[in-house]
């Protein structure tokens, strides 16, 4: 084969296996943004309005906190103040992701950085391989980018035509991007056991924390900064 | 003004985002800085899935748990994440009648 074909045969295979990594957050976020859609829809916005706040904050449940804030009257900056308390935990999973991506460039990394959610994150660190690949920023670049556009895809369509889920399935979908981080984490306790002691210290920090009164944007930043401290005894030396 | 709230939305969303990459760039961790960075994956799923999970459906709390226990036996019998996802969406919707 030739340097150039083989080039470009790389290039395909990481975007398919990206596309079908990050298949399972689509099919997460198309039902959530579709609500979103529908809630801003109500809440008294435009259907341009509720597209560019998908395509600009992106950001489920800040969006959603924003919706309900607006559609009973609260000042922009708090409701500024508060996007970013519940997102500062991206903070501290992208520290983590560009730390994997530690081979990639940085021209590469920061548009990376920018499609980083709770979901991208969780689906592109437990695939962590693909970054010493070649063309691994293709890989995680695709998975990105197709969750990206199904959550301003799912908005606009939400915007548009109204409640087109009936709501009991909806509401059971509310299930699917839980069920999604299991399905992630499952398949690393079954390698390695005591990963499963770092994901339970998490989730008893984030439960105490919020029994506390803490507000569920910095218990998650607590439960996961502390976890992650309790892996630097759980896990195995060969991690460094 | 709509508009001016969600530019401002939008950097605090976004900075949060990009910063790292610059930072991490520049830096040289210790061992354990490295370490505790490869756990903070395990560490989000966590605290990603619960308490949240109860709040699938708020009234009814234990739907959210029984779905996800249905998701923790499909995930360790090797499922598929697709066929995870969608057997627990059947339960919660199974459960809603």
């Amino acid at each position: 084969m030739l340097k150039e074909e083989q080039h470009s045969y790389t290039s395909i295979h990481m975007i398919r296996k990206g596309f079908a990594t990050g298949f399972p957050i689509i099919l997460g976020y198309l039902p959530v943004a579709i609500t979103y859609g529908v809630l801003a829809k109500q809440a008294g916005m435009s259907l341009t309005e509720l597209t560019l706040m998908s395509a600009l904050v992106y950001a489920g449940a800040s969006q959603f906190m924003a919706v309900n804030m607006f559609a009973v009257g609260t000042g922009a900056l708090e409701i500024i103040i508060a996007t970013f308390v519940l997102n500062f935990r991206h903070f501290v999973m992208s520290l983590s992701f560009m730390n994997q991506l530690k081979k990639i460039k940085l021209k590469w990394k920061i548009p990376l950085a920018f499609g980083l959610t709770d979901e991208s994150f969780a689906v592109s660190a437990m695939n962590s391989k693909e970054a010493s690949m070649k063309k691994g920023a293709l890989f995680y670049g695709t998975i990105l980018a197709s969750a990206y556009l199904s959550w301003v895809f799912g908005s606009l369509l939400g915007g548009m035509l109204g409640d087109i889920i009936p709501q009991k399935l909806s509401q059971s979908m509310g299930i699917a991007l839980y069920a999604m981080f299991i399905g992630l984490l499952i398949p690393s306790i079954k390698q390695e056991t005591r990963i499963a002691a770092i994901a339970i210290v998490a989730m008893l920090v984030n439960a105490g924390f919020v029994q506390l009164g803490m507000s569920t944007g910095w218990a998650i930043v607590a439960g996961t900064i502390i976890g992650g401290f309790s892996g630097i005894y759980f896990l195995g030396e060969e991690r460094t | 003004m709509i508009i001016l709230m969600i530019i401002g939305m939008s950097l605090a969303t976004m900075l949060p985002r990009v910063i790292p990459a610059v930072i991490i760039e520049k830096m040289q961790f210790r061992p354990w800085i490295n370490k505790w960075l490869s756990a903070i994956p395990y560490a989000a799923l966590g605290a990603l899935i619960f308490p949240g999970i109860m709040s699938v459906k708020p009234e009814e709390p234990h739907h959210g748990m029984i779905g996800g226990l249905v998701a923790v036996v499909l995930a360790y019998f090797g499922l598929n994440i697709i066929l995870v996802v969608l057997g627990a969406i059947l339960t919660v919707f199974l459960l809603s009648f």
